[in-house]
């Protein structure tokens, strides 16, 4: 039963971790940058929620919708002040900005709301239920946590496969130079996927900030580099493979914390990576890319 | 009859469900030079990747002085004796010219890397060797000149010189050339053929080449394979080829 | 000796003169500095990291400029450096008093650990390349921190103890070299502005050899075009492992002087952050050019510290040089205002 208790809770860490590789991978696959301030933009996220819930009093619908609404914005503003014009840049070069933009956006927050942790609120639900006669407790958090995933999942697949705007996603993400002469407008289109990506990115925020209430200005780093891990785990460009990457990465983190040890998790869990990608180079799903001689 | 160099029977590749190249068979003799052409989309590069391991080959046969190349690489394809250039220029674009021709000559001077940072005596000499080399290689191709410019800024026409010369740096037994006159004007094709078949007397290497340009093709080339949708369609004498009805049906379209 | 003089100084690379010229020209200035007038306390503290990070930021450079591979664990390879350096210091200071020779010999001993550590590298580069090869480094960093975090070691009069993950030792009156999360503490101040100075110029040294040889040309023939570099016979993956071990040595030779300048010293220090900080010198300085490496990182080192006053608004100062200038020297308006400027000085005749 402890088993199945630690594996549900990894299920859920997996789950916000997938809804953050989202981001990356969404991001990666289209602008084919890594964009390193996704993390801190979930960082942004939980300040908003934050502030919405506890002094402007907002419900807490109203507060995750103003949380996903300014990230969005913020993650669109990002990409139009300091990513568009790089476009033709070195990746390195849009690397380093990225960069820059994290440093920027901690820095930011640590100014505005100071350096100490804040207690997140219980924005969405403390209670939990029990099953097989109270061997098994789960808190409605974690069954939360994994139905918003599965449900992004469900849209996000099928807003790419069916409407437009997903079509040029995909266009984009094959052959900008092709996409644009067949009329897309990439930088509309990237403008939308970082839309769609910080808004997600506040959805794991709260999730994240719930299951672990503790907000400061670095809450971003660490679950952003793990996030990013679970992209490349599943296949970097690959949406599925965000959700399995994200899932299987939680997973592990959860389990190896429970029966191995918690302070080598991280290392096992990027040990892991390693291992992986040695076996399968670009990812579990991810495509094999060929080099026209 | 002179001993084959570079020995094709059966060679073979499917990408996928399509058949790129099939049943190819075709000879490279000491001291030849040899024509491969075709029109667009026949599988010349391929087999050429095929020849140097870019590709695999699904099926079939290379073997190089006699030797089945089937377990090497590129690299080790390389130190057997095949050097390439590329249709789509490939050089070293930010090393030097001259530097781009010592990259050539890598496995042929052989220092460690503890004589590198204690600079001994044989690194020096090797250095000193292969740069008299290089200089020797870079006046056949008329870039002597330039050695010191990087690649990228050289013109076209010396770009795929330069291509050639690094390939010759390798010391191949069997050079394959990728559309060598692309690009270039009459004059520069007609300066190109003189370099070619001087370095084919000057090294004693034969030549595999795929061009587009007949007059070369036809003036330099001592037999010729013609190659269309993957498969040998004829071979010959370049008089045999010219008047052959399926060539120039192939060419020319029904 | 006279080839090697020949090489350094000879006019064939004017690159490497400045770059020799320009480092002994600065220690002596600043030796001059610090013997005749009172420097304040923060300048001298800055300048064994400074040396530190000039040597990483070089170590760096051979991977990302002229191996042309993305490391995001440079960091790892400055811990292994640094906590081997630390350890062998601790080790033998009751055998080897001299000061100078312990710190040459705990020195020498971190580079080549790290170096062996950078041919554990080898076998993701025999298989991976660009991004992913890219997070195997990331990861790499990752482990190797979570991995010193867990280290236990410490020595009494009788023998010398280790435990992993939890600390069991039980020293009699001993010493403790490495305390888990706490890392080093209590370590000899062995390191000193001079022999930053001496570890630059061996780092130097190293690199343009590696360069003006047939395994630099390699690394930067794989770099400039990996097809063209097979088809010429020359072994992809040894290459960059040559670059990345080579690398490797120079982070763990930079990470133990860096170790040996403080009393105390956390594995923390060595997170992703730094991997980045200096790959940030590296790209201000330019991909492949070791004199821009070299200035870049004593500006952007030094400027944060500077920029002290600020107080709280010092990192956002930092964060947004960054961004504007990454922004203009990629912008094409900057571009043509230079290559006009280039224009003007050097056609002037031709239009004529």
């Amino acid at each position: 039963m402890t088993f199945l208790t630690y594996l549900i809770s990894g299920l859920a860490l997996g789950s916000v971790y997938a809804i953050i590789a989202l981001g990356y991978t969404m991001v990666y696959g289209i602008a084919k940058m890594l964009n390193f301030a996704h993390g801190d933009i979930i960082m942004a996220g939980g300040y908003v929620a934050f502030f919405a819930f506890t002094k402007f009093g907002l419900g807490p619908f109203m507060s995750i919708l103003l949380s996903v609404i300014v990230s969005t914005i913020l993650g669109v503003v990002i990409e139009r002040l300091a990513y568009r014009p790089l476009r033709q840049a070195s990746s390195l070069s849009v690397l380093i900005t990225a960069i820059g933009v994290s440093y920027f956006l901690q820095n930011t927050a640590q100014l505005l709301f100071g350096a100490d942790t804040k207690i997140f609120p219980a924005l969405l639900t403390e209670k939990s239920f029990t099953l097989f006669d109270g061997q098994l407790t789960i808190s409605y958090l974690t069954i939360i946590t994994i139905v918003t995933c599965i449900i992004i999942m469900i849209g996000l697949t099928t807003f790419i496969n069916k409407t437009k705007i997903g079509k040029a996603m995909r266009a984009c993400a094959e052959d900008k130079g092709a996409a644009q002469l067949m009329g897309i407008n990439i930088d509309t289109t990237i403008s939308i996927t970082f839309a769609i990506g910080s808004g997600l990115a506040a959805i794991a925020a709260v999730l994240l900030c719930s299951t672990y209430p503790s907000l400061s200005p670095t809450l971003g780093s660490m679950p952003g580099i793990k996030a990013f891990t679970a992209a490349v785990f599943g296949g970097i460009g690959s949406i599925p493979g965000a959700l399995l990457g994200g899932l299987l990465l939680g997973i592990i983190e959860n389990l190896t914390k429970a029966y191995l040890s918690t302070q080598l998790s991280d290392a096992i869990v990027f040990a892991v990576l390693i291992v992986v990608l040695l076996i399968k180079p670009t990812g579990l799903l991810g495509k094999k890319e060929n080099v026209k001689v | 009859m002179s001993r084959p160099v570079l020995e094709v029977s059966n060679l073979g590749i499917d990408f996928g469900g399509l058949t790129a190249v099939n049943n190819l068979n075709l000879e490279v003799n000491e001291h030849e030079i040899v024509g491969l052409i075709g029109p667009n989309g026949a599988g010349k590069t391929t087999v050429f990747n095929m020849l140097t391991k870019v590709y695999e080959p699904s099926r079939g046969k290379i073997l190089l002085d006699g030797k089945d190349i089937e377990k090497m690489n590129t690299v080790e394809v390389n130190k057997a004796g095949v050097a390439r250039t590329f249709q789509n220029i490939r050089l070293f674009a930010n090393l030097s010219v001259i530097d781009n021709v010592k990259a050539g000559m890598n496995n042929h001077c052989v220092y460690s890397v503890f004589d590198t940072l204690l600079h001994t005596r044989k690194r020096n000499d090797s250095e000193k060797a292969i740069n008299e080399k290089a200089e020797e290689l870079l006046k056949i191709f008329n870039l002597y000149e330039n050695r010191n410019i990087t690649a990228s800024s050289l013109p076209y026409g010396a770009q795929r010189r330069l291509e050639i010369a690094r390939a010759l740096a390798t010391e191949p037994k069997v050079l394959l050339l990728d559309e060598p006159a692309a690009g270039m004007n009459p004059q520069e094709t007609d300066e190109l053929m003189n370099t070619i078949r001087f370095v084919r007397d000057k090294f004693n290497i034969c030549i595999l080449l795929i061009e587009h340009d007949m007059s070369l093709v036809m003036n330099i080339c001592e037999r010729i394979y013609v190659l269309n949708y993957g498969t040998l369609l004829a071979k010959g004498s370049p008089d045999e080829i010219k008047n052959d009805e399926r060539v120039i049906k192939a060419y020319l379209g029904d | 000796m006279k080839n090697l003089i020949n090489d350094l100084f000879g006019k064939k690379n004017r690159a490497r003169t400045i770059s020799f010229l320009m480092v002994i020209f600065a220690y002596i200035l600043i030796e001059v500095l610090t013997k005749s007038i009172r420097m304040s306390r923060l300048f001298t503290s800055l300048l064994v990291p400074t040396c530190c990070y000039i040597i990483l930021g070089l170590s760096l450079n051979l991977v990302v400029g002229f191996s042309g591979e993305l490391s995001l664990g440079h960091a790892g390879f400055m811990a292994i450096g640094a906590f081997t350096a630390v350890c062998v210091s601790g080790l033998t200071s009751s055998v080897i008093t001299n000061e100078t020779l312990r710190l040459m010999l705990a020195v020498f001993v971190g580079g080549i650990l790290s170096g062996l550590f950078g041919l554990i590298i080898s076998v993701p580069v025999l298989k991976l390349s660009g991004d992913y090869l890219a997070i195997v480094t990331l990861a790499f960093g990752q482990i190797i921190k979570s991995l010193i975090t867990n280290i236990y070691l410490g020595f009494d009069a009788d023998s010398m103890q280790f435990s992993f993950v939890t600390n069991e030792l039980n020293l009699n009156n001993g010493k403790m070299l490495l305390s888990g999360p706490m890392g080093a503490t209590d370590t000899a101040k062995i390191s000193n502005f001079t022999s930053g100075f001496v570890l630059i110029l061996i780092t130097l040294f190293i690199i343009y050899s590696l360069i003006d040889s047939r395994y630099g040309r390699a690394i930067m023939a794989a770099r400039d075009n990996r097809i063209a570099a097979e088809s010429i016979g020359i072994n992809i993956s040894r290459t960059k492992t040559l670059a990345f071990a080579i690398s490797a040595v120079l982070a763990g030779l930079a990470g133990a002087l860096y170790a040996l300048n403080y009393s105390t010293l956390q594995p923390a220090k060595f997170d992703f952050n730094t991997s980045i900080l200096v790959l940030v010198y590296v790209v201000f300085g330019g991909l492949g050019n070791i004199n821009g490496t070299i200035v870049a990182t004593t500006v952007l080192y030094i400027l944060p510290e500077l920029l002290r006053f600020l107080k709280d608004y010092r990192m956002l100062i930092y964060a947004i040089v960054l961004i504007v200038v990454m922004e203009i020297t990629n912008s094409e308006k900057m571009k043509q205002f230079f290559d006009k400027g280039k224009n003007s000085i050097f056609k002037k005749g031709e239009d004529a």
